[in-house]
């Protein structure tokens, strides 16, 4: 038990030592930017990870929650002055309320039921946004966030925001571990391997369902805000069905049920654009050819997959 | 009041094309128990073959639906044994996935194939609108209505009355019982998908004259034709039907009476309360039935 | 345990990928471009990009600018803002362009607009979005005639022929929102009621009920406010509820393929459009006719395709941009002084003064009306 939680803090070092390292070393913000996007990317797949991995619920609306972050903030930093910080809590606090409203009957659900609903949600917040026009600049957007500043920082692009959004992700990380080092973990692993089994020795699964439920989306609601004072602008279609799709893309090539897949999936989503860039018009083909190619081949992940070619390759030499 | 009989006539428009849609996801549903996420983009491939075929090339009509028909049954038929066949882990959410994967996959060779632009189509018959009490309605959706019917219909015949369509109900219901009896289930899968994609591209065929056909036309008919099947009760081909026409009207009724801004929302709306309230859908039997 | 290290290995594998860089050759002059080429705002940016890509090579044959030779690096936003703020990101940092041109909506150039300001690197929008350079931020300009003009020659000829009440009906996305805003702040001024708003969404397969509604209110004239494919729709669906009134689109729709797609619907449509599109009509005075016809022999011969007016709008960014880079020696602030000293430079999309409270240098004049007659353009009086 010691030694698994020695090697835990050596993997958070190594991670705190890389995140540091190139954040001092680089001094092109153009990079730094890409990973201030890597970042809040992480922990939108961090939160569906717990959802999708471990309670096994798939969620093609996710990126509602991504929206009720933002735009939470937009408008009451924006629109009424209240201070950032605060707005963060309100903006969690948003998105668990909606997630327990609408995770509560939606949960009931399963296989493609609780996909379609999740579908549902997710559209139907991303037309409410559209047509509130007054509240939330409608389709055209909503300008005028403020920068977000504590004591005499003011977290700009660049330096300063990539390490707010990293420490962040470090602290999401965490939070993440524990919770599956707890209690309420193994009942989720209990879940995951079998859930009418999970029932029977009386863990209450609707609950654990509905909790983590709230818990991802507060993790949305985190990355949104994070988006938000980043860009300083947002606008409906960043936050619609094809997002969703894109977390759910990053989740599973990472890996469900692995918290490391997150960053994995994060990176390889935000980076390959950027590869690609040469070949815009391939992209979405591409997009859409990885997605079928790892779910046929590799439903683990990519880690996994590689992992078992590695090992039926070694096993083949022998 | 003459402003109702007209938002009733669009209602059937619409309608009609989401019925025609929602009957093929239907029909999937009720002989493998997938749902396709990518039906949408199968519909505008036929819709876009169409229009390469009858429009582009100038072949006679007949023969162009007979090639927009048959791109899509093929398509389905590599679709299927290519991507969900060799799937390793068949449960739900890897499916689901995979038929997404597969709509954007395909969405994006269309975009290659027939570029960005939108392209128009002429109707079938005549343009010209029909007057029936001071509305009027396009002779196309009279088309489209009857599509929807035909298809419905034929398939419910299929699926009861002939012996292919008895062993593919059969694989659905139990797939190692259906084994056991002798029904190539991997034949009969490919068969599934074929008429499944066929009848999407169908749909485009015939939507294709009243909308205007582009790559990015699938996405949203897809999503609203999955609301009308559950609204209607998945595997219930006649429920597919009811379903995509009240989904229609209802949203016209909504544009014309209360606020054509949250249209698009109405569709959503219904579809969780259905799932809340009567998750088997309006038309499905107690007992879970198939048709 | 082994799967972490795996996983650490791919992503040090990734990221080795990003830090492969080009070199910058120190005499050329580096200009970004982003436009939306795929995505549901091709149509605006796939003509720009082209444009953009044909001028530099123009402009390069006959020797470039003050000695210097042009290099366009040309991003794709796919309509996408997050995706918009990570090309100005790599354009700014990794590319080091000394100035901007695009995006082609209004929602990416907002978002791109904080990052562009921040790095003091000039930028010419050709988004339509009157938000976009009001307020005036020295560091924007842009290039498309905003909607305000556009409403403004619209409810110029209605008030011209006496339409008194008026139905609209705007697309669901920012084009739409921005055109239903300028629709209704502006109507008092021109004497017209507004008496229904309607909208409906891009990829719609029918707007009868919106029409019906519309119908049955009674207007002496219909608005629709939209981009290709919907507008077309709409003109169907008037044609087929056998609705008279006359229907007005905007200058979204002003390309051939608006025709096309209507059919013998769009006949009697009017617009606003800039004269690009009518510029066999045009006067052999206008001071823009030949610009206009030079502009569309390139265009036809390099990409055998017809111009429409939205390429015009970075044909001018570029042209701008050439004549604000004239003597700056690649110093950003002096292309930005030069760009904002601009008087009477008679583009595609009109004539361009801009001062230090219009970064947008257009008046009423950059619109012509027409009404679609037999399948063509034809200038209304």
């Amino acid at each position: 038990m010691t030694d698994k939680n020695k090697y835990i803090w050596i993997e958070y070092l190594i991670f705190v030592c890389a995140v540091s390292a190139f954040g001092l070393a680089t001094k092109n913000t153009y990079y730094l930017q890409i990973m201030t996007f890597i970042g809040i990317n992480t922990l939108l797949g961090l939160g569906l990870n717990m959802l999708m991995g471990y309670t096994g619920q798939v969620s093609l609306g996710h990126a509602a929650f991504y929206g009720i972050g933002a735009y939470t903030t937009a408008i009451l930093s924006g629109t009424y002055g209240l201070n950032p910080w605060l707005a963060l809590v309100c903006a969690v606090a948003a998105a668990v309320f909606i997630a327990f409203i609408v995770g509560l009957p939606t949960l009931r659900l399963s296989g493609y039921y609780l996909a379609m609903g999740t579908l549902g949600f997710g559209m139907i917040i991303n037309i409410v946004i559209r047509e509130w026009a007054d509240l939330t600049g409608g389709a055209s957007g909503f300008v005028g966030i403020p920068v977000l500043e504590a004591g005499s920082i003011v977290f700009m692009s660049g330096a300063s925001y990539y390490f707010l959004v990293w420490g962040i992700v470090l602290v999401a990380m965490i939070i993440c571990r524990r919770l599956l080092a707890s209690r309420m973990g193994r009942a989720l692993r209990a879940i995951h391997d079998g859930e009418n089994a999970a029932v029977a020795i009386g863990v209450n699964t609707h609950l654990l369902k509905l909790q983590i439920f709230m818990f991802s989306a507060a993790l949305g609601a985190v990355a949104g805000f994070l988006y938000a004072h980043f860009v300083l602008f947002i606008s409906p279609g960043s936050f619609g069905f094809m997002f969703s799709i894109k977390i759910v893309t990053m989740v599973v090539i990472g890996g469900m049920a692995s918290v490391w897949g997150a960053l994995l999936g994060a990176a390889v989503l935000t980076l390959l654009p950027e590869v690609l860039h040469g070949f815009a018009e391939y992209e979405m083909i591409i997009f859409g050819l990885i997605l079928m190619l790892v779910m046929i081949f590799m439903p683990q992940g990519l880690t996994q997959g590689i992992m078992d070619m590695i090992r039926t390759a070694r096993r083949a030499k022998s | 009041m003459q402003e109702i009989v007209q938002y009733l006539f669009s209602g059937i428009t619409t309608g009609a094309v989401y019925a025609v849609i929602a009957v093929g996801l239907s029909m999937l549903y009720s002989s493998t128990e997938l749902i396709n996420f990518a039906h949408g983009e199968f519909v505008m491939i036929g819709a876009l073959v169409m229009v390469t075929l009858w429009v582009h090339l100038g072949l006679p009509l007949p023969v162009a639906v007979a090639g927009a028909v048959a791109a899509g049954c093929v398509l389905g038929i590599v679709f299927e044994r290519f991507a969900i066949r060799t799937a390793r882990n068949p449960e739900p959410i890897t499916l689901i996935i995979i038929t997404v994967g597969a709509g954007i996959f395909l969405k994006g060779a269309a975009m290659i194939v027939w570029g960005k632009d939108p392209f128009s189509m002429p109707s079938f018959s005549s343009h010209e609108s029909i007057e029936i009490f001071g509305a009027a309605l396009l002779p196309q959706s009279i088309w489209i209505v009857t599509a929807a019917l035909v298809l419905a219909g034929g398939i419910h015949l299929f699926l009861k009355q002939t012996l292919t369509g008895k062993a593919m109900v059969a694989c659905a219901v139990n797939k190692k019982a259906a084994w056991l009896s002798g029904i190539p289930s991997e034949k009969m899968g490919i068969l599934a998908f074929g008429i499944s994609t066929g009848c999407g591209a169908i749909a485009g065929i015939f939507i294709a004259p009243i909308t205007m056909s582009s790559y990015d036309m699938g996405t949203i008919l897809g999503l609203k034709g999955f609301c009308a099947a559950m609204i209607g009760g998945l595997g219930s081909l006649w429920g597919a039907f009811a379903g995509g026409l009240l989904l229609g009207i209802l949203e016209s009724l909504g544009a014309g009476l209360i606020s054509s801004g949250l249209k698009d929302a109405i569709a959503f709306v219904l579809l969780l309360l259905i799932l809340y309230i009567r998750p088997g859908g309006l038309f499905a039997a107690k007992e879970a039935k198939r048709f | 345990m082994r799967q972490k290290h795996l996983v650490l290995a791919m992503l040090v594998t990734i990221l080795s990928m990003l830090l492969v860089s080009g070199a910058v050759a120190a005499d050329v002059y580096k200009i970004g471009g982003i436009f939306s080429v795929t995505g549901r705002a091709s149509f605006l940016g796939d003509p720009e990009k082209k444009t953009m890509e044909m001028m530099v090579e123009q402009i390069n044959a006959a020797g470039g600018i003050d000695g210097h030779m042009l290099e366009a690096v040309i991003y794709d936003s796919e309509g996408d803002p997050a995706k918009a703020v990570s090309a100005v990101n790599k354009l700014i940092h990794k590319d080091q362009v000394i100035a901007i041109i695009g995006p082609s909506t209004t929602p990416t150039t907002l978002a791109i607009v904080n990052f562009t300001k921040r790095a003091k690197v000039p930028l010419i929008s050709c988004a339509a979005g009157i938000k976009i350079t009001t307020p005036v931020d020295p560091w924007v300009f842009k290039t498309a005639q905003s909607d305000l003009l556009a409403v403004t020659a619209v409810y110029q000829q209605m008030k011209a022929v006496g339409i008194k009440k008026i139905g609209i009906l705007t697309v669901s996305n920012a084009y739409g929102e921005s055109g239903k805003k300028q629709l209704l702040s502006q109507a008092e001024k021109f004497g017209i009621q507004v008496i229904l708003n309607e909208s409906f969404g891009a990829k719609d397969t029918d707007t009868t009920p919106q029409l019906a509604k519309i119908k049955a209110a009674g207007p002496d004239a219909i608005v629709c406010w939209g981009t290709n494919p919907g507008p077309a729709v709409v003109a169907k669906n008037a044609k087929q509820l056998k609705i008279d009134i006359p229907l007005y689109q905007s200058h979204g729709v002003g390309s051939p393929k608006f025709i096309e797609l209507a059919g013998d619907s769009a006949n009697g449509n009017i617009l606003p459009t800039g004269k690009i599109l009518v510029t066999s009509l045009l006067d052999d005075s206008d001071p823009q006719k030949k610009m206009l016809e030079d502009y569309q022999k390139a265009y036809k011969n390099k990409y055998s395709g017809n111009v429409s007016g939205f390429g015009g709008y970075a044909f001018d960014a570029v042209n701008l941009l050439a004549g604000a880079l004239k003597g700056s020696g690649g110093d950003k602030e002096k292309i930005r002084d030069n760009l904002e000293d601009t008087k009477g430079y008679v583009g595609a999309t009109g004539e361009f003064n801009f001062t230090t409270q219009d970064h947008n240098g257009l008046s009423p004049a950059a619109f012509v009306m027409v009404e679609i007659q037999d399948g063509t353009w034809t200038l209304l009086k």
